[in-house]
């Protein structure tokens, strides 16, 4: 492992590199610029492969490297390396988001190719796979900070990529800071647990803070505190409520972008952060809870506001907000779940990726239409798309043998695992997961039919579908594969949870509250359930090409569970108020306040005036004044001090 | 040994000398006399030549022993009211002169254009800023009290000449009053604390000829109740100019008449004297006091840091609005001087720095913007959609606001964390609560920056502006020195921690709380 540890810095700096040539090197890279972006990310996955491989070779005691490249900061106490933790959690994700990365380059040279900025948003995607790099490969909270927000300012500049020069142009600008600045609500957690780490550990490396000494040294409550000073970070990245409202608009990238950041990676940041603070939270089981409850609600949230959307990304947005909500769950189980947050984070990335470039696939072949009811009838014109979307399909159903069965189901299992002296949690948790299920059934079979079955078509005029082009299709073949496969092959046997063994810790065993049988078979009742019904809906049934008005619920959920209004209420009108108030106190009260002393020397002045007369002296005399009143000033405090 | 200080104050004032005194004879014999136009290039190479003298005193600084006060000169300069001329550098004092020298030849190249073809005025605009230089410089090496004092009260009067001679805000002479009204308040109140200075040092038996030495003040007790009154003349000098909630009222029509670069001057340098008072004057002087006045303090600081964020949203002049966010920048600033922790007043110190870099960097080129309108307004308003027309500014715009956000990966951040984590660990009562409070400011932060920058950059171009010119080269080159030493001082903090991190030991051992013990020591060795 040793010989090849000088790699690990290039994962980031090949990017790195790529983004600044192609920012700062302007038009002269515009007809080769893509191509740059590509290698530049086929590079890290080049390398992400030979570091995996020489780690698997590895003893899985010495699966855990801290690379040092230089010291950081180191003043006042505070000694933070700038350094590279290699171990199966961050060389898991560095091949996901090198590899399905790559995979989304080299489909955007194709998605991207009629816009005339395609260089700058290539420039923008390397930009985001050094800082997502950093994030994970990071050896401290400080450092997982600049990846942390490097992710969300590339999120932020490829959310707003069209921002300029189209009729969405300021709603897409509004969305890309929407999304930055509920990150930065986030981040204030990120912060608030560093400066909580630093009093209680007195440093922020991992090494030193999520070692058993510096853990058992914390209190209860600091742990705790932490623990959701954390949360509220990972709730903030990863869409969850309360923080959840961003991601919906966050659709208004480039598809490729919702796919890479908005799906596949950036937003499963937050569940590791929490995989990666395990030891924390698991000296704080308050904080544990909250993660589950967080977890369960936006699992139940994202899927309910997912039945109703017509926009297809939206609708996978909402999925994606679901989906995580699972990981979140997990992730707040403690050691038995961690693997499964984390294994399903890996196939949730594949076939949510697939998903999304599906979609892409789709609205390029409908002139940019994402409403689902202007869909139908496409499986015989885009066959590919048709089939590797129905392998995303199955998989996020959690169908047998297909990939998110094999990591949905786990974390099912572990929410059904008894917890002691709260013998309520496996069955309200176990539950909530079933129902997401069922309902993740029916939506994504809606979504699914409703592009692709259906009796007829409900195109708009001139609509002529056509498949989209190989450099499109093979990474939706590759991304079909993985969904199919990936599960399976790294489930069967626990092959996943024992390669992350050495980061998350062996879990003891414990049976379920129900025989595992029972809850797989369950599962599959209700999601074939869900999915029949769906089927009934909008497979058999016509689907009319406006929106019904729909029921209370549905109207709910088409707005996303009044989740604006909420906010607008609730925190946006109120600290607008605020504002005012500072604003009109500064001018009327702070600043008047001021223009009125020297109306009052003056008004001084002219009392003297009076008394005395003529302009020499008024000056004079107020010179004389000024110097009394300084002279009786120091006679006092040096009198004061002399009394001492 | 070189008088590597005396030099840095000497040479910018040679220079003022020089253009201003051609001015003089300018304005006499008319616009066609000899040496038309050579004004600015001579700033330029004055400026340049000190940033040559800069080095030179960086190499012969001794960061081994950042927390002594180096290259230090003493000369007897007015015995009979016991002043003296006497400058040194720490390692805070040596990054603030080298931002004063670093700052100043990139404002004269933004300002290359700005005075039109009106020589006199050219003249006189570089030869104010460098004497303002000159002061500002030697403000940072004083290390005697009454010299401080006189700097301190005569930058007023290049900087009052800067704001209300120039610009093009019709409420720039008022605001050039209102500035020094503010100024002289402060300083007549810091003139009281000063004479009291000089009667209880002689009380206390230092040599007359030299009492306003800063280390030989230091070394006196002052008694409780005089320290305190003294700490709070010279507080609210310090807060006037930092400036802070609620003496902050003449900044944000300052940041909105003067001229960008004046602003970047004022704000980004010559505000620091306030923080830099607070933390070598104050502390050492008045550590007592200092440590009695904290928990106000840290409370004002964090007001600060809200309330300078909010009224930076709420504005509409984009001027204006970045005056504001340094109101919020200072009492980051001011909160991390006042927690006492070595990690916070480092960062603090580090803070000072930056905040020149990234705030001198949005006030330039926000001047480039409106430089660009037809009728040069201020307004957020009146701009829109210019990414697609002038993307190299909006670029270097983003930047320059995301340092001002203090995103992860540029100094701003290294410094804020530091302040605030250090901050939470602070030793007055209260410090925690109050570095919680102060960490919503991040949030409001990206709001400021980021509406600003989707109010003028985004969306569809605004008629008139479709064809805006995009950065020009000289423009480029003022701009790229500031962004890459935020990278640079980004990922490599060391190079700046260096010079702050034993100072920031030092400061902070002097307001411990370990006193009684020293009590009774030296009760134990009178006896």
């Amino acid at each position: 492992m040793n010989d090849v540890i000088g790699l690990a810095p290039w994962l980031v700096g090949f990017p790195l590199i790529g983004a600044a040539i192609l920012l700062l090197g302007g038009k002269a890279t515009d007809r080769w610029g893509h191509w740059l972006g590509v290698l530049a990310s086929a590079a890290s996955a080049v390398i992400g492969f030979i570091l995996m491989f020489r780690m698997i070779g590895t003893p899985a005691e010495e699966r855990s490297i801290d690379h040092h490249l230089w010291t950081w900061l180191s003043a006042g106490g505070l000694d933070v390396d700038l350094g590279l933790r290699l171990d199966p959690l961050s060389l898991t994700f560095v091949m996901l988001v090198t590899f399905v990365g790559t995979l989304i380059h080299v489909y955007s040279v194709a998605y991207m190719d009629h816009d005339p900025h395609r260089r700058r948003f290539f420039g923008y995607l390397n930009l985001f796979v050094a800082a997502m790099l950093t994030l994970v490969l990071a050896d401290s909270y400080l450092l997982l900070f600049v990846g942390w927000e490097g992710v969300g300012l590339a999120s932020y500049l490829l959310i707003g990529f069209w921002d300029t020069g189209r009729p969405s142009a300021r709603e897409n600008a509004v969305a890309a800071k929407k999304a930055f600045v509920m990150n930065r609500i986030g981040d204030m957690g990120l912060i608030a647990a560093m400066a909580l780490l630093f009093a209680g550990t007195g440093a922020l490396d991992f090494g030193t803070t999520l070692s058993d000494d510096a853990v058992g040294s914390l209190s209860e409550a600091t742990a705790t505190a932490i623990g959701l000073c954390l949360l509220l970070a990972a709730c903030g990245k990863s869409a969850q409520f309360p923080l959840q409202a961003w991601l919906g608009d966050a659709m208004a990238g480039p598809t490729p972008v919702s796919a890479l950041i908005h799906a596949a990676t950036m937003v499963t940041a937050g569940v590791y952060l929490m995989v990666r603070s395990g030891p924390i939270l698991e000296a704080a089981p308050t904080a544990q809870l909250v993660v589950v409850i967080v977890g369960a609600v936006t699992l139940l949230f994202g899927a309910v506001v997912g039945t109703a959307k017509d926009d297809i990304k939206k609708a996978l947005a909402a999925s994606t907000m679901s989906q995580i909500g699972y990981m979140m769950l997990a992730a707040g189980l403690g050691p038995a779940g961690y693997a499964f947050a984390i294994f399903h984070l890996l196939t949730h990335g594949f076939f949510k990726a697939g998903l999304f470039l599906g979609a892409g696939s789709v609205m390029h072949a409908m002139g940019d239409q994402t409403d689902m009811r202007r869909f139908g009838g496409l499986s015989r014109f885009l066959p590919i798309t048709w089939i590797t979307m129905g392998l995303g399909w199955l998989a996020i159903l959690g169908i047998p043998p297909f990939s998110g069965f094999w990591s949905k189901d786990g974390i099912i299992e572990a929410a059904f695992m008894p917890v002691e002296g709260q013998p309520w949690r496996a069955w309200v948790f176990g539950s909530v997961a079933v129902l997401g299920a069922a309902i993740t059934a029916f939506y994504m079979t809606r979504l699914f039919f409703m592009t692709f079955g259906g009796r007829r078509p409900r195109w708009t005029e001139n609509q002529h579908p056509h498949e989209s082009s190989p450099l499109m299709w093979w990474p939706l073949v590759f991304l079909g594969v993985g969904s199919a496969a990936l599960g399976a092959v790294l489930g069967i046997g626990g092959t996943f949870v024992t390669w992350l063994e050495p980061v998350v810790g062996h879990a003891e065993h414990h049976e379920p509250v129900l025989p595992v049988p029972v809850i797989i078979t369950t599962t599959l009742v209700v999601v074939v359930l869900g999915a029949l019904l769906a089927f009934r809906m909008y497979a058999v049934a016509l689907v009319p090409e406006e929106a019904p008005r729909g029921s209370v619920l549905t109207r709910a959920a088409r707005r996303d569970l009044y989740q604006d209004t909420a906010n607008e209420t609730l925190v946006l009108k109120p600290a607008h108020g605020v504002a005012r108030l500072v604003q009109v106190g500064d001018r009327d009260v702070v600043d008047r306040g001021w223009s009125v002393l020297p109306q009052a020397v003056s008004w001084f002045g002219a009392v003297f005036r009076k008394a005395q007369s003529g302009y020499v002296r008024s000056y004079a005399a107020g010179m004389a004044g000024g110097v009394l009143v300084i002279a009786v000033v120091v006679w006092l405090v040096v009198g004061l001090g002399g009394a001492q | 040994m070189f008088p590597w200080l005396t030099a840095l104050i000497a040479w910018p004032l040679v220079g003022a000398a020089l253009v201003g005194l051609s001015a003089l004879g300018l304005s006499r014999t008319g616009p066609a006399s000899a040496g038309v136009g050579l004004a600015r290039p001579i700033a330029l190479l004055f400026s340049l030549v000190e940033v040559g003298l800069l080095v030179g005193a960086f190499i012969a600084f001794d960061t081994g022993a950042a927390a002594e006060h180096q290259l230090a000169e003493t000369y007897r300069w007015i015995p009979q009211i016991g002043t003296s001329y006497a400058v040194g550098v720490d390692g805070v004092g040596l990054l603030l002169v080298a931002l004063s020298v670093v700052l100043v030849p990139l404002v004269l190249l933004a300002a290359w254009t700005e005075q039109g073809r009106d020589e006199v005025r050219l003249r006189r605009f570089v030869g104010l800023v460098l004497l303002l230089q000159a002061f500002m410089v030697a403000v940072f090496c004083a290390r005697d009290v009454f010299l401080f004092y006189v700097l301190f009260e005569a930058m007023l009067i290049p900087a009052y000449f800067l704001i209300g001679g120039f610009g093009q805000g019709a409420g720039r002479r008022k605001a050039a009053v209102k500035f020094l009204m503010f100024s002289l308040g402060g300083g007549l109140i810091m003139l009281a604390a000063v004479v009291s200075l000089y009667f209880l040092g002689i009380a206390a038996g230092i040599d007359r000829s030299q009492v306003f030495l800063v280390d030989e003040l230091a070394a006196v007790d002052l008694g409780t109740t005089a320290e305190r009154l003294m700490f709070v003349g010279f507080f609210i000098a310090f807060a006037i100019k930092a400036p802070m909630v609620p003496v902050h009222s003449w900044l944000p029509d300052v940041a909105g008449n003067a001229t960008p670069g004046t602003s970047t001057l004022l704000i980004c340098v010559l505000d620091k004297v306030g923080t830099f008072g607070m933390l070598t004057l104050c502390l050492p002087l008045f550590p007592e006091a200092s440590r009695w006045a904290a928990p106000l303090v840290i409370a004002l600081a964090v007001i600060s840091v809200l309330y300078g964020a909010i009224m930076a949203i709420m504005q509409t002049d984009l001027l204006r609005l970045v005056g504001w966010t340094s109101v919020s920048h200072f009492g980051f600033i001011i909160l991390g001087i006042f927690t006492f922790t070595p990690l916070g007043t480092a960062g603090s110190s580090f803070m000072m720095l930056n905040h020149g870099l990234a705030t001198g960097a949005l006030f330039l080129v926000a001047g480039f913007l409106v430089s660009r309108h037809p009728e040069k307004s201020q307004k957020i308003a009146d701009y829109s959609g210019l990414r697609s027309v002038t993307p190299v500014l909006a670029g270097t715009f983003l930047v320059a606001g995301l340092a001002t956000l203090s995103l992860p990966g540029l100094a701003t951040f290294v410094s804020e964390i530091m302040v605030l984590v250090g901050a939470f660990g602070g030793s007055p009562a209260g410090s925690a609560g109050w570095a919680v409070a102060a960490v919503p400011g991040v949030v409001l932060a990206a709001v400021y920056v980021l509406l600003t920058y989707q109010k003028i950059f985004t969306g569809a171009p605004a008629a008139g502006l479709e064809a805006l010119p995009d950065l020009r080269l000289r423009e480029r080159v003022v701009a790229a020195p500031l962004v890459v030493g935020l990278l640079v001082l980004g990922l490599v903090p060391g190079l700046a921690l260096t010079y702050v991190d034993a100072p920031a030991e030092q400061s902070v051992a002097l307001t411990s709380v370990d006193e009684p013990a020293d009590d009774a020591a030296q009760t134990g060795s009178d006896n």
